[in-house]
């Protein structure tokens, strides 16, 4: 599948096109942390899926309406509790789960809602990052734009880290992409040399 | 008036329905009238209409005003008008009173064509059920095969829903704002008071104080008195009168001292004057019998089953008597359908009343969904 529709959106946003090559064309979707629903809308548009954006932020509920799709104002740290146990084809939890406070509690809350589970996130051990850490600064790079104090990431994590987080959640991993700064694929040292990471989960039988 | 984005000056139409009104409760009108308002213009394909449904007092008057009294300005004006997030320049939009009500559509205060006498305390009790039948009726006087949305407030919101489940064809979006699926028992608990304060009044007889030349005064102005109390929020009411004095002192006395107490009693008395104490008892009875999910022993995700509009729901954060958890239900079922929905928390302070109020967060994402409408 190529995305024929919206060739620009994909050029611009590499890391929507990474999600949607994952969707089965007219599948159900969750987007948790929608943003102005981009993201949501490119399936659309690309993937023909039906589904739901959440999001707290008024200013992003205002963009999500102008961009025609279905939001729901909601406290993701408050749980899923609107959405009933296995009714989505696939929940995405775009770049916001670095964010998150409860994030053991939004990896259960997505097995338990979804058969899919798709997670991205930036890779805290990119050598970019870690070179900063060496040289006594933490890490400000293009996908962690903020600085230590103005920062809303508080739960940053590498490859590593999330795997492990997905084996103590009985998640099972079924496939993993991870890019570079250029994003293209990385095959060797994807810890190091992976800048975006992007995981495929769904619940231990 | 200068405002060039009211609808200016409007006149209310009445039609009259000559096919019998079969009410819920068994009893039915057999010709009734209603009052309404249209604002902007039907379009060719009679697709642009827009019913806006009115809560507990309100009426068929949303917007403009009317030509003999430039301060008769309707009561949804600021959402309704030209270039407004409903806006007439695209939509043609209808508000309607209904029936029971007490300006201009058949009510108690009517003369029951059968005895020539006031309805009174006879009027039938009305359901929401039974004005959506009303509405629908009004429709097709109008031509209006399909809404493109019906929007209400509070009882009005419920009216939507209904809508959306007794005519699923003829509804593409439902707008449903401060509302709920179900009153609680604090909220029917408020509306009996209200209603005590009513039927307790010696000047009631019984609802047939018109052939007595008198209006039950005092306890309507009660039952405003504590309705209002319950649209406002704690904070609202903090903020607009704290402990302000009207004398700047304490009186040690029982006359009114404190400002919300002079506001309150001038709200009474204001709605005492202009509303009918029998509509009232209607429209609160309305309300409490509100439950589209009883009929599925109570599984409001069954009702919606037949439900097929587009939904926007919107509830706002100060709201106790429709709060937030209530439309939150209702959104919940419409996901459970997988229906088209947003839903909204607006961050505001006006409580219940939040609705009318033009928070500009609120009224922004109205039009957004507005405009999305296509016409």
């Amino acid at each position: 599948m190529t995305e024929t529709t919206n060739p620009s959106t994909a050029a611009l946003r590499p890391d929507f096109a990474a999600i949607a090559e994952w969707i089965k064309p007219g599948s159900k979707i969750l987007d948790l942390g929608c943003g102005d629903g981009s993201l949501l809308r490119y399936l659309r548009d690309t993937r023909n899926v039906f589904g739901y954006g959440v999001e707290i932020d008024d200013n992003n509920l205002l963009s999500c309406f102008r961009n025609g799709i279905n939001v729901i104002q909601n406290d993701l740290e408050a749980g899923l509790s609107s959405f009933a146990s296995g009714s989505f084809d696939y929940v995405i939890l775009s770049q916001t789960l670095q964010a998150m406070r409860h994030t053991e509690g939004i990896i259960q809350e997505m097995l338990r809602v979804g058969k899919e589970g798709i997670v991205s996130f930036p890779n805290f051990g990119y050598w970019k990052n870690r070179m900063q850490v060496i040289a006594g600064h933490m890490p400000v790079s293009e996908t962690l734009p903020y600085r230590w104090y103005d920062t809303p990431n508080i739960h940053l994590c590498t490859l590593g880290d999330f795997e492990a987080l997905c084996q103590q959640c009985d998640a099972r991993i079924l496939e993993r992409k991870v890019m570079n700064n250029d994003y293209r694929p990385v095959h060797f040292l994807p810890n190091l040399r992976g800048m975006l990471a992007f995981y495929r989960f769904e619940r231990f039988a | 008036m200068q405002d060039s984005r009211s609808v200016g000056v409007v006149a209310p139409q009445y039609v009259q329905i000559g096919k019998p009104l079969h009410l819920k409760s068994g009893a039915s009108l057999d010709s009734y009238h209603l009052v309404y308002e249209t604002y902007g213009q039907l379009n060719a394909a009679r697709s642009n209409a827009v019913l806006v449904c009115h809560a507990l007092s309100g009426n068929h008057h949303v917007a403009g005003y009317y030509a003999e009294n430039e301060k008769s300005i309707g009561w949804w004006d600021n959402l309704v008008g030209p270039g407004k997030p409903i806006d007439t320049n695209r939509f043609f939009v209808i508000g309607v009173n209904n029936p029971g009500g007490c300006h201009g559509s058949t009510g108690p205060a009517s003369i029951d064509p059968r005895t020539g006498k006031h309805y009174g305390a006879n009027f039938p009790v009305v359901t929401v059920e039974d004005w959506v039948e009303a509405q629908a009726q009004l429709a097709e006087h109008l031509g209006i095969e399909q809404f493109a949305a019906i929007v209400g407030g509070s009882l009005g919101g419920m009216q939507a829903m209904q809508w959306t489940l007794d005519y699923p064809e003829k509804v593409r979006h439902a707008l449903v704002i401060a509302a709920a699926p179900k009153l609680t028992a604090q909220n029917i608990a408020f509306n009996d008071v209200a209603r005590q304060a009513i039927m307790t009044d010696q000047e009631f007889y019984g609802g047939n104080f018109y052939a007595h030349n008198t209006l039950p005064r005092r306890g309507l102005r009660l039952a405003r008195m504590l309705g209002h109390i319950t649209y406002l929020s704690d904070d609202s009411m903090a903020a607009k009168f704290g402990r302000s004095l009207r004398k700047g002192e304490l009186s040690f006395g029982f006359d009114i001292e404190f400002e919300i107490e002079s506001y309150l009693r001038y709200q009474g008395d204001k709605f005492a004057d202009m509303f009918d104490a029998n509509s009232y008892l209607l429209m609160t009875k309305a309300l409490d019998y509100f439950d589209p999910a009883a009929a599925y022993d109570g599984d409001l995700s069954a009702a919606f089953r037949v439900a097929k509009a587009n939904f926007l729901v919107i509830s706002f954060t100060s709201d106790w008597r429709f709060s937030p958890e209530r439309s939150r239900e209702i959104v919940k079922a419409l996901l459970d359908n997988e229906i088209n929905v947003s839903y909204a928390e607006i961050t505001a302070s006006h409580g219940h009343d939040s609705f009318l109020m033009e928070t500009p967060c609120y009224h922004q994402l109205v039009r957004a969904y507005m405009d999305n409408i296509s016409i």
